[in-house]
């Protein structure tokens, strides 16, 4: 073939690709397999949460966040609330923390389980996904028994969680938690060591450390290039200060370490789980689960059939809403997927005057092209698969 | 966290007083006021700086203020792994008045700069590839502000006969209804229907 027939060729990879992760199109530059320039085309799913948001009371704007990176939603929520907490000094009772912070730590699982399982079926293994899943099936139960939805909960609410939890629940929570370790073994032992997973991951999409900061990574994407960092271990939030866990760094950055950090913050995270069930059932058994603050939290239905203050109450925070104080916060919550914020701009009235979602994901995605640049066009999808993209966040 | 929060107000005021116009901290936040020619500096400062290392870039959003003649709020938030702190810049900025764009200080603003640039029509100069991005293609107008209706101008259907998407005017079967629950007894700054018979 002569000189000037060889060219560079543009390739469409999704968006119905099915290792695009949902609705992801990147247009590939490529020097025969070598990718030469990504350029990811988002919004496919845009929604324009932000702008709904604007228009909604705060109560309302709750079951947006679920629908962001729906295989974590109650990690989303409890940003949202936190943020509304900080902005009226609101005060969440231990047995509420205590309630979010073990769902908050389903959701992690319900996400690394999910990337995990998925990135191996990215890279050609097709068991993990069928063992994962069932585990995913079983929590999203746990999700429905706690507030009567799978996935689209709107259980963390700002002031506390919606409802209390019953004893027998917690108690099958704290069953599920050791066979859940042993199927963790069972696929840590299927990839892990495997041969065909290792060629296609270790030393593929390599993150230097200061790259990873100046790029906007959180969360895994950090950890794999070796930074202790962790939003619950760095500045504590709910009860996780009192906690005992380990955070697991790697030391390549490459995407085999992303994996294996992932695979330990799953037992990491069973490990918290057991703290929460022990302490649901010891110390905390009893208690308010949401603040006692009658102008943020409505009051309970029984209350309401005795009290006229309650069902006073009732009726001014489902129609009015509470007002939230001027002001702006940004609160940040470590999600399954990185560091997901919130930052709330309130003018004083019952709706959020401005609502930006800071999502890990778009973080991620924008680096494509950075990290992807030079390697084989079989590559992307590996590290697309350990950038760990959920579509719902990304494009908001 | 506050008094940290605190000496770093007050060594940014001595180190590089001429570019924060305010550094005010409130709800445990610190927010530094800044200009649209200083704020590059400003960055770059705060992240190469001993002191500060705010090398981790966390986002960049704009906010619509549509009664100000600086109409927009251009927001950076920026983290400091190493002192385990945050730190909010803000710059004011009018409509079509363009800003630095901090993709030369961190590579990561590229996404955040074109996502306010898609939402609020903010410019920024320097930016390597100012498109839209969650819009659609061929998207018109900035949705994010304050005077963009929620429901969007243009709709897409499936055509059949043309055998591809159109864009048509959007129709409501309903007026978009907004409803108004602010109590009339505390914080409404407008009359209510009817009170203006009062004063006759």
């Amino acid at each position: 073939m002569t000189e000037h027939n060889v060219r560079n060729f543009n390739i469409n990879f999704g968006p119905q690709h099915p290792a695009a992760h949902g609705v992801l199109r990147l247009v590939l530059e490529l020097d025969g397999e070598i990718v030469e320039r990504v350029d990811p085309h988002i919004g496919l799913l845009h929604r324009g949460t932000e702008k709904l948001i604007e228009a909604k009371t705060y109560l309302q704007a709750i079951p947006y966040f679920d629908r962001l990176d729906y295989v974590a939603p109650m990690n989303q929520e409890h940003a949202f609330a936190l943020a509304v907490e900080r902005l009226t000094g609101t005060e969440v009772p231990i047995r509420g923390q205590l309630i979010r912070v073990l769902y908050s730590e389903i959701g992690r699982i319900l996400s690394h389980l999910l990337n995990v399982t998925t990135q191996a079926m990215d890279v050609g293994a097709l068991t993990p996904p069928l063992w994962g899943f069932e585990e995913r099936e079983k929590l999203m139960v746990f999700y429905e028994r706690a507030c009567g939805a799978r996935m689209h909960s709107a259980y963390i609410r700002p002031g506390g969680v919606h409802q209390d939890l019953p004893h027998e629940l917690v108690e099958d929570i704290g069953k599920w938690i050791d066979p859940f370790l042993k199927t963790v073994d069972d696929i840590d032992e299927l990839l892990t060591g495997n041969r065909i997973f290792k060629q296609r991951n270790v030393d593929i999409g390599v993150v230097k450390l200061e790259d990873a900061w100046a790029w906007g990574f959180s969360g895994v994407m950090v950890r794999g290039s070796g930074a202790a960092w962790d939003l619950r271990r760095a500045q504590p939030y709910e009860c996780y200060s009192d906690l005992q866990f380990d955070i697991p760094i790697g030391k390549n950055g490459d995407c085999y370490d992303r994996y294996l950090i992932r695979m330990i913050e799953m037992r990491q995270s069973a490990l918290i789980m057991r703290q929460c069930v022990d302490r649901l059932l010891g110390d905390a058994k009893v208690g308010p689960v949401s603040s006692l603050d009658g102008k943020i939290v409505p009051p309970k239905r029984g209350e309401m059939k005795r009290s006229m203050e309650a069902l006073i109450h009732h009726f001014k925070l489902y129609t009015e809403g509470y007002h939230v104080p001027a002001g702006e916060v940004y609160a940040a919550v470590e999600a399954p997927k990185g560091e997901f914020g919130v930052f709330l701009v309130s003018d004083g009235t019952n709706k959020p005057y401005r609502c930006k979602i800071r999502a890990p994901g778009y973080a991620h995605l924008q680096a494509m092209d950075f990290l992807c640049r030079g390697h084989q066009l079989a590559d992307v999808s590996a590290v697309l698969g350990s950038l760990d993209i959920v579509f719902g966040e990304v494009d908001r | 966290m506050s008094e940290a929060l605190n000496e770093l107000a007050t060594y940014l005021r001595e180190a590089r007083g001429s570019l924060i116009a305010d550094a005010a901290i409130k709800y445990g936040e610190l927010t530094l006021t800044a200009t649209a020619e200083k704020v590059i500096e400003l960055l770059t400062f705060l992240r190469d700086d001993a002191r500060c290392g705010f090398i981790s870039f966390i986002d960049v959003c704009g906010v619509d203020y549509p009664q100000r003649p600086d109409r927009f709020d251009v927001v950076y938030h920026l983290l400091s792994p190493r002192q385990n702190l945050r730190v909010r810049v803000k710059v004011a900025t009018a409509d079509g008045e363009p800003v630095p764009s901090a993709t030369s200080v961190y590579p990561g603003a590229d996404w955040f700069e074109r996502e306010a640039y898609d939402m609020y029509g903010i410019l920024f100069t320097g930016h390597p590839d100012l498109r839209r991005i969650l819009t659609d293609y061929g998207f018109e107008g900035y949705p994010l502000r304050k005077d963009f209706p929620m429901t969007g101008f243009v709709e897409v259907r499936y055509d059949d006969e043309v055998k591809r998407v159109v864009y048509e005017p959007v129709e409501l079967r309903q007026e978009f209804r907004n409803f108004d629950f602010l109590s009339p007894w505390e914080g409404t700054d407008y009359v209510l229907p009817g009170d203006e018979k009062a004063k006759r």
